[in-house]
């Protein structure tokens, strides 16, 4: 297939969502971007790969969504001097991903206009590079001096406040430097990274079954929707298709994933709004999830119950019973839970107009997700490419624009009751039939999956090499996208507001640091 | 209000005995309690630090703050500096990056204190093993007194092993002559 005129035949991956790949060269790499930023499409992911065992120097690839589906342009590159056209001037979001595929690859962006390290703090010397082929990724280096140029604002009376990596809550680490005036923000800078623990590279030469279990733990929170992601891509590979059963207990696992973070997130953010009774309440209602999930599914996050080729375990009617019974009286407690939100003036007074992002800037930085659709980003693969079982369902995008705290408030409330509606119907009309098909290895395959996670939209490249283990599989997280937005979000805002607005956005370190 | 004080007398108190710390059966909390004040002569405060996990671990303890499991009516508590803490407890491998992070929170620490290591990759390194990138398991960067194993391990688990991390230590009094004896193995 041809897209947006461009002289390059895209092939259709065997996945349940259309992902199509093909390989150009540089003047289409950028022709590429610059189409699909005229036709308001959204950079994805963005990484580097080193293809010199195979003879073809390293390789640069860029996902893209547009109407038509997720495009998978993958750029050859000079193995003595491996550069390619920068993307960052139609996607901001590339500034980061193109600076993590230098310090991991050692690829580099040429004229990129910020060449800091972004992954790489003091841990390894600038000229090693992690994912090359050759080294181990079982290297040790003395730590580096690390001084990290951060962006300086000047003024009277302007002071900066240094936070982190230790964060004075039960949260993940990372480091944000705020410039300030009295308490008024004027400027956020983030630097993340310090989680890093070398995934991509832990992902090279494990067979494709071990690939699962960890893409369901590069984020803890979003464990169903890294691993079905993965299991999309490796049955893409395989040109397998899951059991008809197997697709709708992901999507039940799926929805149950996206409403425990929602209850989690709603009780949080009203307590970052001193209103103590909501994370009391909605912690508990959390628990009574997490507890029938670890009763029906075997684990309380849902960790390994998505594998290649199905799920982990199948459900008895006795289960389904519970899982129904539950949703109605869940439903009906958050929706008690959303009058007392609603009716509470003092609480509507700190979510409204806090942290707002616009329409119009949401589009620009490619905001995405949740968070996205809070400021008007309409994306939402469940209602844009519905495939089995989201096709039987009737998905609809729940949306907002005023993009400030309230409206991601409002959008987790809603979404809510659009995932318990779902969870009741799945059951209800679960398919008979086996829950896993075997998956063969495949040597030197391709492929892909593309998953509307609670957070936004995960995505898992897997290329497997000559053996059939796996040669590069690099794992998206949509905090990519959104990290940056939220530099913007605090302008203007006053410093006590920033737990409040971050914890509204709930980005994931682990994700993106990978 | 009324709307709220409604809501909650409907759902009155949840909250479960808390578990034993090694063997037997369940105990009250104000057994528990008075373990505290014997053993620490207060509440105990904890510090929590993430040094590298994938955040299942983290999204456990925080689970403990939930009404089932009311922490804070055993007379135990997250606080937000090391400096005011008597025990770490510590998730992750501990990534390179964290390195310095987590050495610095523990010297900043004020001694005796105690070093909780929570999940599989805390243990040992967990999946993400050691390498370029990850330290491996807690042990590796500073001591540790109690680990607790599991991906995550539920919270119920991971207060079990604070409790035990209490329990091996000497009640107050009871290391004043000694102090020289105990106290490395808390330092």
């Amino acid at each position: 297939m041809e897209f947006f005129g461009l002289d390059c035949r895209f092939d259709r991956l065997d996945a349940p969502l259309p992902i199509f790949g093909a390989r150009v060269h540089a003047a289409q790499w950028s022709a590429l971007a610059l189409a699909v930023a005229e036709a308001r499409g959204r950079l994805v992911s963005l990484w580097g790969s080193d293809e010199r065992a195979t003879g073809d120097g390293f390789a640069v690839s860029a996902a893209y969504a547009t109407a038509d589906g997720l495009l998978w342009a993958k750029l050859g590159l000079d193995a003595a001097k491996p550069a390619y056209p920068d993307i960052s001037r139609f996607f901001p979001a590339a500034i980061r991903m193109q600076r993590a595929a230098r310090d991991l690859v050692g690829i580099e962006a040429e004229d990129a206009a910020d060449d800091r390290p972004w992954l790489r703090h003091g841990a390894w010397p600038a000229d090693y590079f992690p994912l090359r082929i050759g080294n181990t990724g079982q290297e040790h280096f003395e730590p580096q001096a690390d001084a990290y140029p951060f962006v300086l604002v000047d003024g009277d009376g302007v002071h900066e406040i240094a936070v982190g990596p230790v964060h004075a809550g039960t949260i993940e680490p990372g480091h944000f430097r705020f410039s300030v005036v009295g308490e008024k923000v004027l400027r956020l800078e983030e630097r993340l990274g310090y989680k890093h623990k070398g995934i991509e590279r832990r992902f090279m030469g494990m067979d494709t079954d071990e690939g699962a279990r960890l893409a369901g733990r590069v984020s803890g929170d979003s464990t169903v929707a890294y691993a079905w992601a993965y299991a999309m891509a490796t049955e893409s590979l395989a040109g397998v298709k899951a059991p008809q059963r197997a697709a709708w207990l992901r999507a039940l696992l799926l929805e149950r994933e996206r409403v425990a973070n929602h209850l989690g997130d709603l009780g949080a953010l009203g307590n970052d709004a001193a209103f103590g009774f909501a994370l009391a309440q909605f912690s508990r209602l959390r628990e009574d999830w997490l507890r029938l999930n670890r009763e029906c599914f075997g684990h309380r996050l849902l960790m390994d119950c998505v594998r290649p080729g199905g799920v982990a375990r199948d459900l008895d009617a006795d289960a389904c019973v519970k899982l129904r019974r539950q949703v109605t009286a869940i439903a009906r407690e958050v929706a008690e839970l959303k009058d007392i939100y609603d009716e509470h003036a003092g609480l509507q007074d700190r979510l409204v107009t806090t942290g707002r992002v616009t329409p119009e800037l949401a589009q620009r930085l490619g905001l995405t997700g949740l968070a996205g659709r809070a400021s008007g980003q309409t994306a939402d693969l469940r209602a844009d490419f519905p495939w089995p079982p989201y096709d039987g369902l009737a998905v609809t995008a729940c949306t907002h624009r005023n993009g400030d705290v309230a409206a991601r408030v409002a959008m987790r409330f809603e979404e809510c009751f659009a995932s318990l509606r779902m969870i009741d119907a799945l059951v209800a009309g679960l398919p008979g039939g086996a829950v896993h098909e075997p998956v063969l290895v495949v040597r030197d395959g391709v492929g892909a999956g593309w998953i509307e996670g609670w957070r936004g939209e995960v995505f898992v490249a897997l290329e497997t090499n000559a053996q059939g283990r796996i040669a590069r599989c690099h794992c998206h997280d949509p905090s990519w996208q959104n990290w940056p937005v939220l530099e913007h979000a605090i302008i203007g805002n006053i410093v006590p507001d920033f737990p409040l607005i971050n914890k509204s956005f709930n980005l994931s370190y682990s994700g993106q640091d990978l | 209000m009324w709307h709220i004080l409604k809501y909650i007398a409907r759902r009155g108190r949840v909250t479960e005995p808390p578990p034993e710390p090694l063997e037997g059966a369940h105990r009250a909390a104000h057994a528990i309690h008075a373990d505290l004040l014997a053993i620490l002569g207060r509440a105990l405060a904890i510090r929590h630090v993430d040094a590298g996990s994938c955040n299942g671990c983290d999204l456990e303890i925080n689970a403990l703050n939930n009404p089932y499991y009311n922490i804070e009516g055993l007379g135990i508590r997250f606080v937000a500096s090391p400096r005011h803490a008597d025990m770490l407890l510590v998730t992750g491998p501990v990534s390179r990056h964290m390195e310095v992070a987590l050495r610095r929170t523990y010297d900043a620490t004020p001694a005796p204190k105690l070093v909780v290591a929570v999940g599989d990759c805390g243990c040992s390194g967990g999946i993400f093993g050691e390498s370029y990138a990850s330290c491996g398991g807690v042990a590796n960067v500073i001591p540790v007194d109690v680990t607790v194993p599991g991906c995550p391990p539920p919270p119920a688990e991971i207060l079990a092993g604070i409790l035990a991390a209490v329990q091996a230590r000497p009640p107050i009094g009871a290391g004043e002559a000694a102090s020289a004896d105990f106290e490395p193995g808390f330092n």
